[in-house]
């Protein structure tokens, strides 16, 4: 009876098979997007561990500068010679041309045994520690990195994380020039004198502070991998509910021939199970690939942004596997879910017509209407009381579904009065035809609103940032050259060296305090006109930079204002007791942390061991280049310690770039499968509008009318989409400035409206529907009549 | 001469094979002229009905239309001559689900410019359906819904009226009911009328029966 049963149902999708396919590549698109995107942050993850892990970091203490940058090898000496069991590391980012790495120097001598160093394996010790050195990294950074020249050579070792090449130190401060500097020191055994001034200890496993601090790219990340998840789901729950709706007849007489209601939903779920583990392998592996696209931009931008180390290949487990097919599994059976309720709540009896389809749709326009009413109200009030970036994201979830859902209703409507505006007969068929088809198109068309809005949406918080950010470049970086010495004596030369070469030098002195339980960045700042005309001030007293000036007062970024609730006004009290009246707030885009600013005399006074080696330098610009290079050849400073403003600039604007490439690509992908959807939607309804066109075509229409109709049709229903989509796209653009971006990196950005981008978005919307439409309305043009003539024979 | 089919034949291709349909068909209507065409299933009643409605093309054979060929003629003169002059009921009414009745019964005349209110109030009282007209077609019973069809069919004034089997789908009370008014209507209009039929008892209230049988005209 079950194989019976089943073989009758699955028959259906032998003579559907564009439905059929609809529906794999519906589950097959949802799942490669949610698991691609799970794959990205899974490995991402892994490498953060894994680098956390390596020399044994997550579980030993370390010795750092209270500023955060290097310090001098002597330190180390000191510290050896007292005792103390340390060994150094040196870190930071190797660049040529358009090739980058992070490289990190150890002494092979001194490390920890602990951690998967894969040190133990090298047979030769002294080749690694000897120029040209040995350096170690993942198979697929050696890759990468293959023929580009500066690096030593490379060999493939399993235990380093991807993007970083593990070397000896004094090859490492070769590459870096960091000539005598580390990073840090790994403590395997402390010592019993105290630590020299400037450097301080820092407990094990604070490493996962970058795990915190990427938390919230990846939440960002995850949300639009849920988003795309959804809209396939969309198509799947068209695809299924149609092939439920097309079998009504089947299913009366299955039941009138006795097979019972249980078996009945049995088989059915067996049906989506089967398609929905074809689907999922499928999908999994093609979540496989997307992932491994976009991992490379990934990798850069977390490096960029945060100093991340993430591998640009994919090593994935058999749990995610198996997890991407129950991803599948599930996605499948809720966006059956509803089909299969009211096939139990059908009687035996019930008519089968096609028409009760549509019928229950408009009934369901109310209380989809009600349910949007509330999402949309329960968006407002979490937008405006919503704490945190989990209040954030379910906000963007209430406003998407709020304005999914009020769709149907809102064609409905349109349609509607367009039917009552119209004059002529083919019009007024038109517009009544069109809102016929909406039970049947909805769900692809709230595909591709959705998708719009996200476009709009990002466009819009991209968009603003991208003009924030340039123009708070031009401010932050306002001196035309940064330089940094090695040592302190080094420090005190250039100083003498530059004086007459230059119109002013600026120290960037700073150190690294926990405030209230929060590392916070002091900078000292001096009096000059650069900072004055050029400083981002957000908010602040008139005559704040004399009150800087005096030494009493402190201006702090917008992340450790919005944090604290601190305003301008009020007193910050450092942790030696001394107290400072903000005067002003300033914007800090792009740093994790926060950060306040105090009179540089002040700054030298309390901290009188801070790290005194950076320097900005005020030149003409046409003399930049030259002592950029006089700097280097004449004064002997390395190359990496010298950066001109246009070459940060260019990186600053580069990463920028890179970190939103990846959600660029995914928007790209969502509004593919929402004209996906459409042409599915379409394809489908044009198999079971034949009867409805049948009779249109016999009156006295032609066939290419119909198709141009058909064509018309979808732009239409494409272009009131868009419609809908401009002001979700814009509320959701807001929602990600005002209170997203807020949550997750403590900065809002002044939002600016792109309506080139909705010119542009809306037609790319009306190409999709009319790239969608073109193959239905072609089929319709070019069918023989003996079809359309078949609809009247076999009604019989 | 309002319709004329000469020596028509039609075949479809059933795989490898061809089925012959019609060999060679004749057949003539006046205006205001009755005819029921009757026969077996499979006899090619419809597919001559269709063939005439310029709805499919003969293999061979000629078909005129108040003296107008319409072999020759191309998809969008054949759209026009059936909008214009001919007027189709199908066993399954074929309504436009989406229009309300009143909208039904305009559609076509209004597509051929031919819609006039007082004709169309006429035809809706005639047909007993002035209480229906803001309704929509699934709302109506399947006799009302022909009386739709019927409507549909006479609003534009067509020359010719073809129906295939109108009355297949409904009881006998409401079969008779609905011939009465076609018939009626037709003499109001001087229109000729082809009717496709299974019932002998429908054929023989009508002028003249033409039977079809292997496809000729016995």
């Amino acid at each position: 009876m079950y194989w019976a049963g089943f073989k009758a149902l699955i028959s259906h999708w032998r003579r559907h098979k564009v439905q059929l396919a609809g529906l794999i590549l519906g589950l097959m698109l949802a799942t490669a997007f949610w698991t691609g995107v799970q794959a990205i942050n899974a490995q991402a993850r892994q490498s953060y561990a894994q680098a956390a892990s390596l020399m044994g970091q997550d579980q030993l203490a370390q010795i750092v500068a209270i500023d955060g940058q290097n310090f001098p090898q002597e330190e180390y000496i000191a510290l050896r010679r007292a005792g103390w069991q340390v060994s150094p590391i040196l870190q930071g980012r190797w660049r040529h041309q358009d090739s980058y790495v992070n490289v990190m120097g150890i002494d092979p001598v001194t490390a920890p045994p602990v951690g998967p160093t894969g040190l133990g394996q090298m047979s030769e010790l002294v080749s690694f520690i000897t120029p040209p050195g040995v350096g170690m990294a993942a198979s697929q950074t050696v890759a990468r990195l293959a023929g580009v020249p500066g690096l030593p050579a490379l060999q493939v070792s399993p235990d380093v994380v991807g993007g970083l090449v593990l070397t000896d130190i004094g090859i490492a401060q070769d590459l870096l020039g960091a000539e005598h500097q580390i990073t840090r020191l790994i403590v395997v055994t402390p010592g019993t004198t105290p630590l020299p001034e400037g450097l301080r200890m820092r407990p094990a496993a604070q490493d996962s502070e970058l795990t915190r601090l990427t938390d919230s790219f990846h939440l960002n990340l995850t949300a639009f991998g849920f988003l795309s998840f959804a809209v396939g789901l969309l198509i799947v729950h068209s695809a299924v509910g149609l092939g439920f709706e097309q079998r009504r007849v089947l299913f009366r007489t299955l039941r009138a021939l006795g097979l019972p209601l249980r078996a009945l939903v049995v088989l059915l779920l067996s049906e989506v199970a089967v398609i929905a583990l074809c689907a999922g392998v499928f999908g999994v592996v093609l979540g496989y690939g997307l992932a491994a696209v976009l991992l490379p931009d990934v990798a850069a931008t977390l490096s960029g942004l945060y100093g991340a180390p993430v591998s640009g290949g994919l090593s994935l487990s058999p749990v995610w596997w198996l997890g991407g097919i129950a991803v599948a599994l599930l996605g499948a059976l809720a966006a059956a879910g509803q089909s299969l309720w009211r096939l139990v709540r059908l009687p035996v009896l019930a008519p089968a017509q096609p028409r009760a389809w549509a019928r229950a749709s408009a009934r369901s326009l109310w209380w989809q209407f009600g349910a949007a009413c509330v999402l949309m109200v329960a968006a407002l009030g979490l937008a405006v009381w919503g704490q945190g970036l989990s209040a954030g994201f379910m906000t963007l979830a209430a406003l998407l579904l709020g304005a999914a859902l009020v769709l149907p209703g809102f064609l409905y409507a349109v349609t509607g009065a367009a039917q009552r505006l119209s004059r002529g007969v083919g019009a007024q068929w038109f517009w009544a035809d069109t809102r016929q088809q909406l039970p049947g198109m909805s769900l692809a068309l709230m595909a591709l609103t959705l998708a719009l809005a996200a476009n709009i949406g990002v466009g819009t918080m991209v968009g603003s940032f991208r003009l924030v950010f340039t123009g708070w470049l031009d401010q932050r970086l306002a001196s035309e050259l940064y330089i940094s010495a090695r040592t302190k004596e080094e420090a005190a030369h250039l100083r003498s060296w530059l004086q007459g070469k230059v119109d002013a030098t600026l120290p960037i002195w700073g150190v690294e305090v926990p405030l209230d339980g929060v590392q916070t960045q002091i900078y000292g700042m001096q009096d000059h006109a650069t900072y004055r005309d050029h400083w981002p001030i957000l908010k602040g007293d008139a005559d704040l930079w004399d009150r800087l000036a005096k030494g009493d007062s402190t201006l702090i970024n917008e992340q450790f204002a919005r944090r604290t609730g601190l305003e301008p006004g009020q007193t910050v009290t450092l942790p030696k007791g001394h107290q400072l009246r903000i005067v002003a707030v300033y914007s800090d885009y792009g740093n994790p942390q926060q950060q306040m600013i105090i009179a540089n005399d002040l700054l030298t006074d309390l901290y009188p061991q801070v790290s005194r080696l950076r320097y900005a330098l005020r030149v003409p610009p046409d003399r930049v280049a030259a002592l950029a290079d006089a700097l280097i050849n004449e004064f002997g400073l390395p190359p990496a310690h010298v950066s001109q403003q246009d070459q940060i600039k260019a990186y600053s604007t580069e990463v920028f770039e890179r970190t939103f490439s990846v959600t660029a690509a995914l928007n790209v992908l969502t509004l593919g499968v929402a004209a996906m959807a459409i042409l599915l939607s379409l394809l489908t309804l044009s198999i079971i509008r034949l009867p409805q066109l049948a009779p249109v075509w016999a009156v006295g229409l032609t066939r290419q009318q119909l198709a141009v109709l058909e064509l018309l049709r979808a732009l239409a229903l494409a272009g009131f989409s868009t419609v809908l989509a401009l002001p979700v796209g814009l509320l959701l653009g807001w929602v990600l400035l005002a209170v997203v971006n807020v949550a997750a990196f403590g900065w809002q950005l002044p939002m600016t409206v792109f309506p080139t981008d909705w010119v542009r978005l809306g037609g790319l919307a009306l190409l999709a529907a009319a790239v969608a439409a073109a193959w239905p309305a072609w089929r319709l043009a070019s069918m023989s009549p003996a079809r359309l003539v078949g609809v009247f024979a076999h009604e019989r | 001469m309002l319709l004329s089919v000469n020596n028509v034949t039609k075949s479809y291709a059933e795989g490898a094979q061809r089925t012959e349909i019609l060999r060679g068909v004749d057949l003539s209507l006046e205006a205001g002229q009755a005819i029921a065409l009757t026969g077996e299933s499979g006899s090619g009643k419809s597919t001559l009905l269709h063939l005439c409605a310029g709805l499919d093309q003969p293999d061979s054979g000629q078909i005129s239309i108040q003296g107008q060929q319409i072999a020759g003629l191309k998809d969008s003169a054949r759209a026009a001559l059936r909008r214009s002059r001919i007027g189709l009921v199908f066993q399954q009414f074929n309504l436009i689900p989406s229009l309300k009745v009143a909208d039904n019964i305009a559609f076509q005349a209004r597509l051929a410019g031919r819609w006039q209110a007082d004709w169309a109030a006429h035809l809706a009282q005639t047909l007993g359906l002035e209480a229906h007209l803001q309704k929509y077609p699934e709302q109506l019973s399947g006799g009302q819904q022909q009386r739709v069809a019927i409507g549909r069919a006479l609003a534009a004034r067509p020359a010719l009226i073809l129906a295939d089997e109108p009355t297949g789908n409904l009881d006998e009370d409401a079969s008779d009911k609905v011939l009465a008014l076609l018939l009626e209507l037709v003499r109001d209009t001087g229109a000729g009328l082809l009717m496709v039929t299974h019932s002998q008892r429908l054929a023989a209230r009508l002028g003249a029966q033409q039977h079809l049988s292997s496809g000729v005209v016995a």
